[in-house]
């Protein structure tokens, strides 16, 4: 009885939302529902025969999609952590400068990447002509490798930040005296970071890395604001190609068969990941 | 001498990180500055001032936004979807810490599990079955569905909360004839709130963001929130960038203010919920 008072409300809507339609989506993956219609044909394993022979620009969206996490994760998780390293520091305006990394973190994907569309549009080229450094007047949005880079730019801007608030908090557990004793033994900056913080902060990395892959592996919001796929379908990510072929095509289940594909990867990955980063975890 | 070379260096590190900073906040400049000045000037001179402000922009926005009705219909999505998943999580969270029983075990990691299961892999068939319930175009519906993707986290941040709060408490108000329920509401609702603020401010950041959920399930114009009514917006004003900045301008501030208002309980629950993780 009070089992189902306390945790059966939770239960409820986590059935409503999360299992029951995962379930379903099995079933609809191996059907050629196109959303409108009532009725679902049962085709068996067709649709993902389908997405593995026929359909190169899935594949596409896959490549891009882990290129894009694979750079946009080293860089944020890099960025993140010296900004952190540079903000634990007894600096005099530490705690408004961290406040002003962690900003872009309060809008919304959709927003920065109209905000991003507009820099990259008017405000580069217009730093550009003031100073004539090429980097500014590239065609940002026009070409693939430009617009690559824009995304990695715009994600690393809202992400660094917010992993940095993580890796103060990693940093803030590492003993002092441990540190001292080091200095009195005589070891240098570089050394210490190398072979005492970084090995104690190991488990808040295996949280950032986590957070920042299953984030930058979903990116929808960003994607459609700042390039929608383009140039040419080249900056599209997986859960922009599900949401085109579901929303875009009347597919749902070649899109909910796409779904399934996507769940797997980024469980799988993720679960590597974790794996990986937690057996270099030492115990202090 | 040694005193002041090093407050030189000391100096030197908290210019670096000052002007970093000022590296970061230059997009929040050139979306503020540009939303004052019209198209041409806009166009012309993007880095600078504005010679004369346009507020007109701002006017024209607030129109072409609608406003009032997306902020009112954004506000209450937030709140809803706030109260209700505060609830469901602090109660579930309480009992499955408290009562670790094989079941419950095995709940927890199910609701664990959610939070690696992406939003795309389960929007198709939940549109699908909102349709037939009629949940769709319905503010019920969305709040359902926060409910439901926000529980997990919710949840996980409850339940380390409530680890750490003595179990002696609540043994002792058991003596003085507390029932279960009362335990919970009068001893753990109470000693919950600096966990609840937390959970209230990271939630309603999300919520006030998303933008997938109310584009799928809230397609009627007057359903419209702060973030779709700007989608549907710069479909049309494409290069407007008069206009479109001060929508941007418009769509950034109620979060800013939230965020200005609550920051301390926000970095703090992103640092307990990643550390406790």
């Amino acid at each position: 009885m009070q089992q189902a008072f306390f945790i059966g409300p939770a239960i409820l809507f986590y059935s409503i939302v999360i299992a029951i339609p995962f379930f379903f989506g099995i079933y609809y993956s191996m059907t050629s529902w196109d959303g409108v219609s009532g009725n679902a044909v049962w085709v068996g394993l067709n649709n993902f025969s389908t997405i593995f022979l026929k359909d190169p620009e899935f594949g596409q969206s896959f490549w891009f999609t882990t290129r894009f996490t694979l750079t946009a994760v080293i860089l944020n998780n890099v960025i993140g952590f010296a900004l952190a390293y540079l903000l634990s520091l007894p600096l005099k305006s530490r705690s408004a400068i961290r406040t002003i990394f962690f900003l872009p973190n309060v809008l919304g994907g959709l927003v920065l990447g109209f905000i991003w569309q507009f820099i990259l549009v008017q405000g580069f080229p217009g730093i550009g002509k003031l100073t004539n450094l090429s980097f500014f007047t590239l065609p940002w949005l026009g070409t693939e490798a430009t617009a690559y880079w824009a995304l990695i730019i715009v994600s690393v801007w809202q992400g660094a930040g917010y992993l940095m608030v993580i890796y103060i908090a990693g940093l803030a557990n590492v003993p002092k005296d441990l540190i001292e004793a080091s200095v009195i033994d005589g070891a240098g900056k570089w050394q210490i970071l190398k072979n005492i913080i970084i090995p104690l902060i190991m488990p808040t990395v295996t949280v950032c890395l986590f957070i920042s892959i299953s984030w930058t592996f979903k990116m929808f919001d960003l994607n459609y604001s700042l390039t929608s796929g383009g140039p040419y379908g080249s900056t599209e990510s997986v859960a922009m190609n599900i949401y085109n072929e579901a929303f875009g095509n009347n597919r749902y289940g070649l899109g909910t068969a796409k779904a399934l594909i996507f769940f797997v990867a980024v469980t799988f990955i993720t679960l590597i990941q974790v794996k990986l980063t937690k057996s270099r975890e030492v115990e202090m | 001498m040694i005193g002041r070379s090093y407050s030189f260096k000391w100096f030197g590190i908290e210019l670096l990180a000052f002007l970093l900073a000022l590296v970061f906040l230059s997009p929040f400049y050139f979306v503020i500055v540009n939303s004052f000045k019209s198209f041409a000037e806009l166009l012309t001179d993007t880095a600078g001032l504005p010679g004369v402000l346009h507020v007109e922009n701002y006017l024209n926005a607030w129109k072409a936004l609608n406003y009032p009705q997306a902020f009112k219909n954004t506000l209450i999505i937030t709140i809803f979807s706030n109260l209700g998943l505060i609830i469901i999580s602090s109660m579930a969270a309480y009992r499955l810490v408290r009562n670790k029983s094989r079941m419950n075990r095995i709940l927890f990691s199910m609701f664990m599990l959610a939070m690696v299961i992406p939003f795309q892999s389960i929007m198709i068939p939940m549109v699908k079955m909102f349709g037939w319930v009629n949940l769709m175009n319905t503010f019920t519906g969305v709040v359902i569905a926060y409910m439901g993707m926000g529980v997990s986290f919710t949840l996980f941040l409850f339940s380390s909360f409530i680890i750490a709060i003595p179990k002696e408490i609540e043994e002792s108000a058991v003596v003085d004839g507390c029932t279960p329920y009362g335990t919970f509401f009068r001893i753990i609702v109470p000693l919950l709130k600096p966990m609840t603020v937390t959970v209230l401010v990271l939630n309603s950041l999300w919520i006030w963001n998303d933008f997938l959920l109310p584009m799928l399930v809230l397609q009627k114009p007057g359903l419209q929130t702060i973030q779709t009514a700007t989608s549907s917006l710069f479909g049309q004003y494409m290069t407007q960038w008069d206009l479109a900045l001060a929508v941007l301008v418009m769509g950034m501030v109620p979060v800013m203010i939230l965020f200005f208002m609550a920051q301390r309980h926000v970095i703090q629950g992103i640092a307990d919920g990643a550390v406790k993780g």
